[in-house]
């Protein structure tokens, strides 16, 4: 069941607008798909990203994926917990296993994110 | 079984050493007190017999070309003619020195710049280096040779950019980053091959070129190939190829007419030279014309019936590797060329793809087989259809006595199974790898737990990756601390 009160990515991150930032992570569908996760590389806070930008590796014992920023901005906060205990991911990937949290610079993008009824229907859900 | 220094008492000893010339504490007045241990070092301290035990246990252990079938896709793991070992230990090869005079080492300085003419003109391209280590090496070293040549051009602000396939080895993406270009992906289409439309959308004056595996990891030849190079030659980039696969159309087809302007040969894949844990390997790369400036040093050159190492060439990308290169690696792929020669390097590729096709064919009806069509010297099966985990299946393989295929590659097949048989295996082995494989299909349908448990005969049982990936213990501690 994909969360209602969140918006998405087609390469499958989730994005929760929270005032002027984003809290931004993969979806339960991409953890299920990457399986154990053993590695997170997260970017340095302060770093300017634009949409569309590799911003944090995820790997498994399968792959290592990208996690593109689903939306332009600086990155605030990075999810320091998941350098050490990076199976969070696959616990919790809606609430503590949270990747990073953008300020935002264009409002205007989230027009470009999924609904969560258009994100379901992508994953078979 | 321990390591070695779980064997053995304190003082034992599998040889006996000479008493040294001066007394122990003589010779510790030369060593500056703060260079000095502090207590002992540890060290294995075990018999003669239980040396030899110890690794005869571990090489009975090992898996190997020389001990059974290794389909590892992408992986060329073919057999390695034992006399090229015996010919590269021949002591007018082993007992050469790198820093010998350019006269005293001309016999061998020939044979490398025999062995460049014949892999130029296996890849129809006019020039050559043969220092590269391995693959990745040849890939970093040919973005390298991209950079200077967009630098000489006035062009390295603007070409930021490799385009790759979804489909492509792992480590391309990775050699287009370390040289600092921006990777942008090109979805495959139906047929698991490059989508021209999607190219078409990609290009532009950034490109700095295209990374290609010819034929790709689907093991599927790119039919557009002609129109893919020309399309990307057209925006001013480079076309890379990545040699990985060339035993799919070794001596029947060369990237240099197919448009690549880099070419990386495996000398450890095509070339039968010893892989993975026998190695070291050889990624020798030849260029186009354009790139002939920027090719490493030293290079070779023939001058009348002399050779000669040039190291003055100031457009040059410097060098890659101390030294030549791995040159005994690359005595073993010349005498596997000559051994063979042209007609022979050609039943390589025939007897590679007829092979590949043979499995395929025959596991088809068990296993799915996404992109199904006449393929190169690879296919990729999927284990989905199944229902189990492409993993279980080649941990159950291993039961069989088989190594298993590579796993869970190329990312756009789910559960995959990338199986390359070579050429060199006989029919009564492919015929035993399809008995296994269709036996383990059975089994995953009536107790798949077998599968998920499974190795079952293997000297250890399943291991816990993800906890090796997590919590990696990359060192040994002694049983008893040393005194």
């Amino acid at each position: 069941m994909v969360p209602q009160d969140l918006l998405y990515t087609e390469s499958h991150e989730w994005v929760k607008v929270e005032d002027g930032t984003a809290r931004v992570g993969i979806t339960d569908y991409a953890q299920k798909k990457l399986g154990d996760v053993v590695y997170v590389e997260l970017p340095d806070v302060g770093k300017k990203v634009k949409r569309g930008d590799v911003v944090v590796t995820v790997e498994s014992v399968k792959a290592a994926e990208s996690v593109y920023a689903p939306l332009s901005g600086e990155v605030a906060e990075v999810n320091r917990e998941l350098i050490s205990s990076p199976g969070i991911i696959n616990q919790d990937p809606y609430g503590k296993g949270w990747l990073i949290v953008i300020k935002l610079e264009d409002r205007g993008e989230l027009e470009g994110l999924l609904d969560p009824a258009a994100y379901g229907k992508l994953v078979g859900e | 079984m321990g390591t070695i220094y779980h064997r053995g008492k304190r003082g034992r000893r599998a040889t006996s050493w000479p008493e040294t010339v001066r007394p122990p504490e003589e010779l510790l007045a030369y060593i500056p007190e703060e260079a000095r241990r502090k207590g002992l070092p540890w060290l294995p301290e075990v018999s003669q017999v239980e040396l030899v035990r110890h690794y005869t246990a571990l090489s009975r252990m090992n898996y190997g070309v020389d001990t059974g079938f290794y389909p590892l896709g992408s992986c060329t793991m073919k057999y390695n003619p034992k006399l090229h070992e015996e010919l590269a230990r021949h002591p007018g090869f082993a007992d050469l020195h790198p820093l010998f005079p350019e006269e005293a080492v001309q016999g061998i300085l020939e044979l490398l710049w025999r062995l460049g003419a014949l892999l130029k003109g296996i890849a129809g391209m006019p020039g050559i280096t043969l220092q590269p280590a391995a693959g990745a090496h040849g890939e970093l070293t040919g973005m390298l040779l991209i950079k200077r040549y967009f630098e000489a051009r006035g062009e390295l602000e603007r070409r930021k950019v490799i385009l790759l396939p979804d489909s492509a080895h792992g480590t391309n993406p990775a050699s287009a980053a370390m040289a600092g270009f921006k990777v942008v992906p090109i979805p495959s289409n139906e047929h698991g091959t490059v989508d021209l439309r999607a190219l078409e959308e990609r290009l532009s004056e950034e490109v700095a070129g295209i990374m290609l595996t010819v034929p790709n990891t689907l093991g599927i030849f790119e039919r557009d190939i002609l129109r893919i190079t020309e399309m990307v030659h057209e925006v001013g980039g480079l076309c890379y190829f990545d040699g990985a696969n060339l035993n799919a159309f070794l001596g029947r087809a060369r990237p240099g007419d197919m448009g690549a302007d880099i070419f990386h040969f495996n000398l450890h894949k095509t070339f039968s030279t010893p892989h993975g844990g026998g190695g070291p390997g050889a990624g020798p790369l030849a260029v186009s014309e354009p790139l002939l400036p920027y090719l490493p040093v030293p290079r070779i050159v023939k001058e009348g019936d002399r050779f000669r190492l040039a190291y003055d060439l100031p457009e040059s990308i410097g060098r890659v590797h101390p030294f030549f290169g791995n040159v005994l690696v690359m005595m073993k792929a010349l005498a596997y060329i000559l051994t063979l020669g042209d007609e022979g390097l050609r039943e390589v590729s025939a007897g590679a793809v007829l092979a590949a096709n043979y499995l395929r064919v025959r596991l088809r009806d068990v296993y799915a087989v996404p992109y199904d069509g006449l393929c190169k010297h690879e296919f990729v099966a999927s284990t989905a259809n199944l229902g189990v985990k492409a993993r279980d299946v080649a941990k159950r393989l291993i039961d069989y006595g088989f190594h298993p295929p590579t796993v869970y590659f190329p990312l756009i097949v789910e559960e995959a199974l990338m199986v390359e048989p070579t050429e060199t295996e006989p029919l009564e082995t492919l015929d035993a790898f399809v008995e296994a494989m269709r036996r383990i299909a059975a089994e995953a349908r009536e107790n798949p737990a077998l599968l998920a448990e499974a190795p079952h005969k293997a000297p250890v049982r399943r291991l816990d990756e993800v906890k090796a990936a997590r919590e990696p213990v990359l060192r040994e501690n002694p049983p008893v601390s040393p005194g």
